[in-house]
């Protein structure tokens, strides 16, 4: 027989103004298993939990029941209480009587009942409560950041200064991202290399750090703490060991090629490094344009590379490693402007998006930092400048603010009126948003002093009109349409998620949100860390960011994949799914509506009549299971139960209550 | 309507911008300065619209509105002004461009004592001073 | 047995079957605002609405639940990603059984209930308890031994 004590709760007045507690606790002592009912002013306080402490060692309690506040406040409090009398924490139940009954009910008698009701369930459930214990799961001490962007390098460098193994993986031949692109940064206007390029040489060269450029993940099995991934080491074609950056492979080669990094505005060669102060120094072969590799004629680079680095048999390698913590920091895209014909982008050279114009900004982009127009190389007078080209649009583009649009075309403006202080810029707005240090105070510097013509409204249509391009909008503010002709037209285009970015989610087990973005675990209290225990998130994969927001971001995510790496063994909660083996018949139904994969089969041998059977069952990794209970509705013969919330348990307080 | 770099900074434009010694472009149209003018009700334009005017390089309408003759220079709107704009600085300056460009005054100190009556605020008289005489 | 079967009027029972993340949260949030709502309801605590099975319902209404109420995340809010996608396609049949069966639509209702949302709570709460009072009590599938 059980031996069950039960606590009622006064919570000063809080419970006695509505329940009646002495009849509460006279009813409570009457049911089935319960030796013992007491009640204290507060149950949580010092003297209430010694009081509780006391009866279990004087009544001999095996589990008892707490009449009182929501378990979400205390339950954890009492647990604690339990152990401390040398009972099991699990062996601990609530009865909601304060939240649930007390708060919400105005009539003593109704309330007085429910509550009784409550504890008689609570009773019901606790009888069949059973030890238990937290499992230890070990702990690989090593992280794997994807992405090799200003997150990715900001998390790795973070995890590796703590004293970790980390493995930056990397898809372009070369760290950097979207950042390396960039000219200038706002609102500093730091020149976005000379701040980036330190820390993609410290990432390259820290002893802890691995750079796997020019790679893919393919493949993440396991759970936090043990994460197993499979990693594409595509063929660069180029010995990494043997290279020596002299570049006259790609000053010989003479394939030429659309350059990626340029936004297709230079050309680059089929054996190239993406910008020069690409890290590693090595480049590769592009073996789709390459002339070798299509049409098996050339191998100029082989032969005229000095350290014999190049390889045309190279292959791809394929390498698994073990990881306690990965940092997705993939990044974003830019939206696609096919569906906004208006803008005439596409169809006049003089059309750029920003992404472009950084580019032509910049120094060692494809004007060698020149700012002239693309169509006849002629210095630009008039450059209007849209903003919000598909962010907050919800029928062709996407419906968010992309948040860094103001402060970069303020940016913009300011570098080309540097460069031309005679000319005129045109900034055609729905809203400023420059929520940010020093933002504000920049964009108005682009106003004032820099004499920017800000215009509330949008931009109609876009279209050439000799060699100039005439842009028909609107000031909403005078209620003027307008006209203006410019030279060039620059479009704020939206961000948005990696278009691969649902994939990769399907490989880690992690959500995404409407519009791809990876989902953080809770967007107020956990923005750093997915769904999925041990894997967190940095940077514009998770919604669009700036640069200072995506490192410390990167950051953050580095500090809690620290505290993960830095234990020997994690604790799990007990009250996780257990299969009973010789309830189940392997359907495995419980595997479909897993969300955490932690359900796997696997093959039992037992004997039938003398005779060994092989058998097929579902097993509950309890490393990955969350509790959820999921597959437990799912197993049609009732196998599987979930710890703490059996269907026993569950279906005894339907019963007490309905009594 | 047409915006070029020419009428943004028309020679008109240079000497409001020196007469008042404000920079237009300091305005971000918040509308404060209409929200606080006691005699909006009765402008053709409204303050705030003076300022986007000039900023659009858009004088001639200005010119020929009733709002800067029915500005009283109380400094309402210039006290309350985020952004520190001088407007009624901005209104002495376009009606000083017509004022000098007709050249007559249509107030004399002799009318005075007979059309004020004894409340009048001086400032108000000095502010008719400024606002009818050459 | 209904709450007070012995004497007065007719007092339906209602179980409610709400996520601990979630509507459970909102329930706390109910009691923390004061909100009242009728004593009828009766919460069992899961941690999601997608491990209530259908025998706990029936088993509810077998022994003499005048009506049930599962609440749980909106749809895309669910603690565990997906549980509340597997309740409302599990519940849906549910509930078209049930009406086979004979039984009003009312007496088993499936909510999405916030932790914010107290007053949603509350709502769902008094609404359900007022609509199965007016029904009157359950006979269908209940236990007559």
């Amino acid at each position: 027989m059980k031996r069950i004590g039960v606590f009622v709760c006064w919570c000063g007045t809080n419970i006695a103004n509505t329940v009646n507690i002495e009849a509460v606790t006279e009813a409570a002592g009457k049911m089935p298993g319960v030796v013992y009912a007491g009640n204290y002013k507060y149950m949580c306080s010092e003297i209430g939990q010694s009081k509780i402490k006391s009866a279990i060692i004087r009544e001999k309690l095996d589990r008892f029941v707490v009449a009182s506040c929501s378990p979400r406040m205390h339950e954890s409090t009492f647990r604690k209480t339990a152990a401390a009398a040398g009972l099991n924490p699990y062996l601990v139940e609530i009865a909601n009587i304060r939240e649930h009954c007390s708060w919400v009910h105005k009539n003593k008698g109704e309330a007085t009942a429910k509550a009784i009701a409550l504890i008689r369930a609570a009773v019901a459930k606790a009888a069949r409560d059973k030890e238990l214990w937290a499992t230890q799961i070990p702990v690989e001490h090593r992280a794997l950041v994807i992405g090799g962007g200003i997150g990715g390098i900001q998390a790795a460098l973070d995890i590796a200064d703590a004293g970790f193994e980390v493995d930056l993986v990397e898809r372009t031949p070369s760290i950097g991202g979207h950042m390396a692109q960039l000219d200038k940064t706002f609102p500093t206007l730091d020149c976005s290399a000379c701040i980036l390029t330190p820390k993609m040489g410290e990432a390259a060269s820290h002893p802890k750090i691995t750079l796997y450029t020019y790679s893919e993940v393919e493949k993440v099995d396991g759970y936090v703490g043990n994460f197993e991934a499979t990693i594409r080491k595509k063929a660069r074609s180029v010995d990494l060991e043997k290279c020596t950056g002299c570049g006259i492979c790609w000053e010989k080669c003479p394939s030429r090629v659309k350059s990626e990094f340029d936004e297709a505005l230079s050309m680059r060669k089929a054996i190239y490094i993406p910008f020069p102060q690409a890290v590693p120094n090595v480049p590769v072969i592009d073996r789709a344009s390459c002339r070798w590799f299509t049409r098996e004629k050339c191998g100029i680079c082989r032969k005229t590379c000095p350290a014999g680095a190049v390889n045309f048999d190279q292959e791809d390698e394929v390498l698994q490693k073990k990881y306690g913590a990965i940092v997705v920091a993939t990044g974003f895209d830019v939206l696609d402007l096919d569906d906004f014909g208006e803008y005439s982008y596409g169809k006049h050279p003089d059309v750029l998006t920003s992404l472009e114009f950084e580019r032509i900004l910049n120094s060692s982009g494809p004007t060698g930092g020149r700012l002239l127009r693309p169509s006849n190389q002629s210095p630009p007078k008039n450059v209007v400048f849209i903003q919000c080209v598909g962010s907050r649009d919800k029928s062709r583009g996407k419906p968010y603010c992309s948040k860094i649009c103001c402060m970069y075309s303020a940016k913009h403006v300011i570098l080309f009126k540097e460069k031309y202080p005679e000319a005129q810029a045109y900034v055609f707005y729905i809203d400023i948003r420059t929520a940010g240090k020093d933002f504000e105070e920049f964009h108005r510097r682009a106003v004032e002093e820099y004499g920017a013509l800000y215009l509330k409204g949008s931009a109609g249509k876009v279209f050439p009109d000799g060699d100039k391009l005439l842009v028909k909008g609107v000031d909403s503010l005078s209620g003027h349409a307008l006209e203006i002709e410019a030279d060039m037209v620059v479009l704020a285009t939206a961000i948005k998620a990696k278009s691969d970015a649902p994939q990769l989610a399907r490989l880690l087990g992690i959500s995404t949100d409407t519009h791809a973005f990876f989902m953080e675990a809770h967007p107020k209290l956990r923005p750093v860390e997915a769904h999925t225990a041990g894997i967190f998130l940095a940077g514009a994969c998770q919604g669009p960011k700036d640069i200072p927001e995506t490192v410390s971001q990167a950051s953050g995510a580095a500090a809690k994949a620290i505290v993960l790496l830095s234990k020997e063994n994690l604790l799990s909660d007990p009250c996780v799914s257990e299969v009973n083996e010789s309830l189940c018949t392997g359907c495995l139904a419980c595997i479909k509506v897993c969300p955490y994969s932690a359900i796997t089969e696997k093959t039992i041998e037992e004997k039938i009549h003398g005779k060994a059977l092989q058998r097929r069952v579902a097993e509950v990794n309890v490393a990955l299971c969350q509790g959820c209970g999921s597959c437990t509705v799912s197993c049609r013969p009732g196998a599987v139960n979930l710890k703490g919330f059996t269907n026993e348990q569950i279906m005894a307080e339907v019963d007490a209550i309905c009594l | 309507m047409k915006i070029t770099r020419d009428n943004l900074c028309s020679s008109i434009v240079k000497e409001i911008a020196e007469i008042s010694g404000e920079n237009v472009a300091g305005c971000y149209q918040c509308g404060k300065c209409t929200a606080a003018c006691p005699v909006n009700t009765v402008m053709d334009i409204l303050p705030h619209q003076v300022l986007r005017f000039l900023q659009l390089g858009l004088v001639e309408a200005l010119l020929n509105c009733n709002t800067i003759w029915i500005c009283a220079s109380c400094f309402t709107c210039a006290g309350r002004c985020p952004r520190g704009v001088d407007l009624p600085g901005i209104m002495e300056a376009l009606r000083l461009i017509l004022l000098r460009k007709r050249g007559f005054s249509r107030i004399k100190a002799g009318v005075i004592p007979r059309v004020a009556d004894k409340g009048m605020p001086e400032q108000a008289l000095v502010s008719a001073f400024r606002k009818y005489t050459r | 047995m209904s709450v007070n079967l012995k004497q007065g009027p007719f007092e339906p029972l209602i179980i409610a079957f709400c996520c601990n993340w979630c509507s459970y949260a909102g329930g706390d949030l109910a009691g923390t605002g004061r909100m009242t709502y009728p004593a009828n309801v009766r919460v069992i605590r899961v941690p999601c609405s997608s491990c209530v099975s259908s025998n706990f319902i029936l088993r509810a209404f077998q022994r003499g639940a005048d009506g049930v109420v599962v609440a749980g995340c909106h749809p895309g809010d669910c603690h565990y990603t997906s549980g509340n996608y597997f309740a409302r396609r599990r519940f849906l049949l549910l509930q078209r059984f049930l009406e086979f069966l004979g039984m009003e639509p009312e007496r088993f209702q499936v909510h999405w209930i916030s932790a914010s949302e107290g007053n949603r709570f509350a709502a769902v709460m008094t609404e359900t308890t007022e609509k199965i009072r007016a029904l009157g009590p359950n006979r269908k599938l209940r236990d007559t031994r």
